[in-house]
């Protein structure tokens, strides 16, 4: 019964979305209040019926409902309670409905928080973002339904693969989907502009918390994504390039390119046909991925059972969403005037070479993934582009990218000179030849690589208080003001120092990783010990444990430095009773300065096991360093531009309803 | 004129849309290889395991032997890997890989990690060999007979069919050849 009620809520769905879809964007057209004024409920409706739907999903799961297929393949008696609830997104269908949720979600959150937009420009957003949710209901209903009832019913189920059953895996895919998402809001802006020919510097103001939002959900669920396969996979590494990898990270550099032509648009004027480009490639991008992790066209080690029939379902739909967008735009973009005229030399230019930055590193990304892809569709075999390529094209795009990145803020809008450019970086730039040179030689092993890491890092630092100093210096020579201009610097521009921050946190732990990490395989018998850089591990054995749904063994080593005590770290070898899978499971202890990372390779003999050890300075970094960027949006979207007109509005409609009642 | 420049991100869609709809309906399937039916290049290459040793095409004559091209950061070589496992513990065939424009200690590691089904590693850093084999991507599988000519070649990753179906019966028909 459960699972009729969420299958029949998804029809339901369908329904409303069918309405959302046209009556309201008609009424837009012809300025019929009426019709307008079904977009808000019908949303709403939209959010409800999707939302029983996940619930009933859920419920199958946690109630081990195994007459469903669905549940039958990804879920298991043993399983803990928590994974059950996970499980529901733990698979293509799943993960689906989850992308549903999510899209209704957005939808909701438009409406319900652009009261301050003009009612048609309202309507339009969330009738194409209604169409959007129209394409995935489709979707999951007519080739992926996970509501689907098997006979006979099994007793036991398959089991969720035990690569998902971790923590990691509960928040990555919707902190994911939230970005991915979340880039439809920015598509739904863009075409809705488009329809209604308003594309202007306020309509950029609108949607930028938008974007930024969803950039910065999209920002945590790649670097969460990265995390779990660092300790869940047990290569020690943080980033594969590997096809799902590229596929989240494509609409992330899209994303990364919008948020800052965005502001251009806002401030200037300027960029606008360009700006509506990248928020319908945003979206695009991150179709694209569907496609590639769900169709099969492409070998990955973490994509989904592949479906030929899904694919070309996703592939006509991400032709007819993104072809249609594209069409409104080759007619509608000729008339949108190009906005301010701006220098060679101003933030402008700059701010337009992080752009062009952004989308060759895109392309370059997209051809790797792609081309073997392409190859196979010519005829010529399938293949692997693998991470030789990614890294030497993507470090030299990076390198430049973060040059402009320390230029950019302190440029001056329209037009700045050189020589006074020149002046307010020469310190910056002073610092930062100083610093890397000084880390190099303390750190010894110099290469190119980490020379080139190293004054990134140091050129972003010392530009962002560069910048920061420019900003607050006293100027009529107080002192006392300075910690006052302190706290009044607006958010958004605290918001940018801390996200360009980000990436320097996180270009110093790519860096130290790349350059100084020390990798062991060691044969080691109880009581045997090793020393890597300075840490003693030392192996005490193994013992035999049993999880509620594996069984383990887990190994026991000692680490101290300098004769104190470091960890204990307990790395363990599972084997899942369902799937019969083995697992390892690597131990980590992380530091501020670096983390040890410990995995039990294969036994010798007895009790004499291959262990392998690494030591990866600062590899938290990477993780923080992301997490640094997301927040600095954050922080950037609560600034007060964008609340002053919001409450304004809200108080003016408060009013309303007060009067009303009155 | 101008405006057709707003039509240009339509036609890459286009474009984009075509590959992936022709890559939908493609298997991998096996390639057909000028190098079929000649003989194998010539080679002399240091060994993974022992670096100051080498192996060459000479030491390899007179039996029938299967070359494997891998590399670490392949992410198909390690989908592949359990077939190839399997070919070696079945003793199918005699396993040689080419460990292709990696760095020994990942190449080691990734060994020690997912089991080494071969009797020796060649490593070609620079690729060079891998040129002369005609090898344009990874993972690749390579047979050569007792005379030394290349009898069979896969681009991409090995398949449960391409062995049951294509390898198996070839091998035996080399090994009865005598």
């Amino acid at each position: 019964m459960i699972a009729e009620l969420g299958h029949f809520s998804l029809w339901l769905a369908v329904g409303v979305t069918l309405l959302l879809g046209t009556l309201p964007l008609v009424g837009a057209q012809r300025g019929r209040a009426d019709l307008m004024a079904l977009a808000k409920p019908a949303t709403h409706l939209l959010l409800l019926l999707i939302t029983i739907s996940f619930a009933c999903l859920i419920t199958s799961f946690v109630r081990n409902d195994f007459s469903l297929l669905n549940v039958a393949s990804n879920s298991n008696t043993e399983l803990p309670l928590m994974y059950r609830v996970a499980a529901s997104w733990g698979s293509h269908e799943g993960s689906l409905m989850l992308w549903l949720l999510m899209q209704a979600g957005w939808a909701a959150a438009v409406a319900a928080f652009s009261r301050h937009l003009p009612l048609p420009v309202q309507t339009r957003i969330l009738s194409v973002m209604g169409l959007l949710t129209l394409s995935f209901l489709l979707f999951v209903l007519l080739t992926s339904n996970p509501f689907d009832r098997i006979f006979p019913v099994p007793l036991e189920g398959r089991d969720l693969n035990p690569q998902l059953q971790d923590p990691g895996m509960i928040i990555h895919p919707p902190m994911l989907y939230m970005g991915y998402v979340g880039m439809s809001v920015a598509f739904s802006f863009a075409v809705a502009a488009l329809i209604g020919g308003n594309l202007d510097a306020q309509w950029a103001r609108w949607m930028r918390p938008w974007t930024t939002v969803a950039w910065a959900f999209l920002t945590v669920g790649i670097a969460l994504g990265s995390w779990w396969a660092y300790y869940e996979l047990g290569w020690g590494g943080w980033w594969f390039w590997d096809a799902v990898e590229n596929a989240s990270f494509m609409p992330w550099l899209v994303a990364t390119a919008l948020i800052h032509s965005l502001a251009v648009t806002e401030k200037r004027g300027s960029f606008k046909s360009w700006t509506v480009l990248l928020a319908i490639m945003g979206y695009s991008l991150s179709l694209l991925g569907t496609f590639l992790v769900r169709s099969g066209v492409i070998t990955s080690v973490h994509s989904f059972a592949s479906d030929p029939k899904r694919g070309l379902f996703i592939l006509v739909m991400l032709a007819i969403t993104v072809g249609a967008a594209l069409a409104l735009y080759a007619w509608r973009a000729p008339k949108v005037g190009l906005g301010a005229r701006f220098s060679m030399l101003s933030r402008e230019s700059m701010l337009l070479a992080n752009n062009v930055m952004l989308l060759v590193a895109t392309g370059a990304v997209m051809l790797g993934t792609l081309y073997p892809l392409i190859l196979d569709s010519l005829g010529l075999g399938k293949i692997s582009v693998g991470a030789p390529y990614f890294d030497a094209v993507f470090v030299p795009i990076m390198a430049v990218l973060v040059f402009f990145m320390g230029l950019g803020p302190m440029a001056r809008w329209k037009n700045d000179s050189l020589p006074e450019l020149a002046v307010r970086l020469r310190w910056a730039a002073g610092v930062t030849v100083v610093s890397a040179a000084l880390t190099a030689w303390i750190g010894g092993n110099i290469t190119i690589g980490s020379v080139v890491g190293l004054l990134m890092t140091f050129w972003i630092v010392s530009s962002v208080l560069a910048e920061l100093w420019e900003r607050v210096r006293p100027a009529g020579g107080v002192q006392t003001q300075v910690l006052h201009r302190l706290g009044q610097l607006p958010r958004a521009t605290v918001g940018m120092m801390v996200a360009h921050l980000g990436v320097a946190v996180f270009v110093f732990g790519v860096t130290m990783v790349g350059t100084y990490d020390i990798e062991r395989d060691v044969a080691m018998a109880p009581g045997d010990s090793t020393t890597v850089n300075g840490y003693t591990f030392t192996y005490q054995g193994t013992q035999d444990i049993e999880g509620p749904n594996y069984s383990a063994v887990r190994g026991h080593l000692v680490v101290t430095r300098d004769g104190k005590l470091v960890s204990d770290m307990f790395p363990e070898k599972r084997i899942y009773r369902v799937q019969r899978n083995p697992m390892t499971e690597a131990a980590i202890t992380s530091r501020v300065r670096g983390d040890l990372y410990v995995q039990m390779g294969e036994p010798i003999q007895g009790n004499t096991w291959l262990v392998r050890i690494w030591v990866k300075p600062f590899v938290s970094w990477i993780w923080f360093g992301c997490l640094l960027m997301a927040l600095g949006g954050v922080w950037a979207v609560t600034d007060r531009r964008y609340r002053v007109r919001a409450t304004r509005s809200e108080s003016a409609a408060t009013g309303a309803t007060a009067s009303a009642v009155r | 004129m101008k405006a057709l420049r707003y039509l240009v991100p339509m036609a890459l869609l286009l474009a984009l849309v075509g590959f992936l709809g022709v890559g939908l309906g493609l298997n991998p399937r096996e390639v057909p290889s000028p190098l079929i039916g000649k003989p194998a290049p010539a080679f002399n290459l240091p060994r993974l395991d022992e670096p100051t040793q080498t192996l060459g095409r000479e030491d390899l004559l007179g039996q029938v032997w299967m070359l494997n091209v891998w590399a670490s950061w392949c992410a198909p070589c390690r989908e592949e890997h359990p077939l190839v496992i399997d070919i070696a513990r079945r003793k199918l065939v005699a396993v040689y890989g080419l460990n292709y424009k990696d760095q020994t200690a990942a190449a080691q590691g990734w060994l020690a990690q997912l089991g080494n089904p071969y009797r020796a590693n060649l490593v070609d850093r620079d690729g060079r060999v891998g040129i002369d084999f005609g090898v344009y991507g990874v993972p690749e599988t390579f047979i050569v007979d007792r005379q030394g000519v290349i009898r069979f070649k896969h681009t991409g990753a090995l398949t449960p069919e391409i062995v049951r179906q294509r390898i198996e019966p070839l091998l035996k028909e080399l090994q009865s050849a005598g």
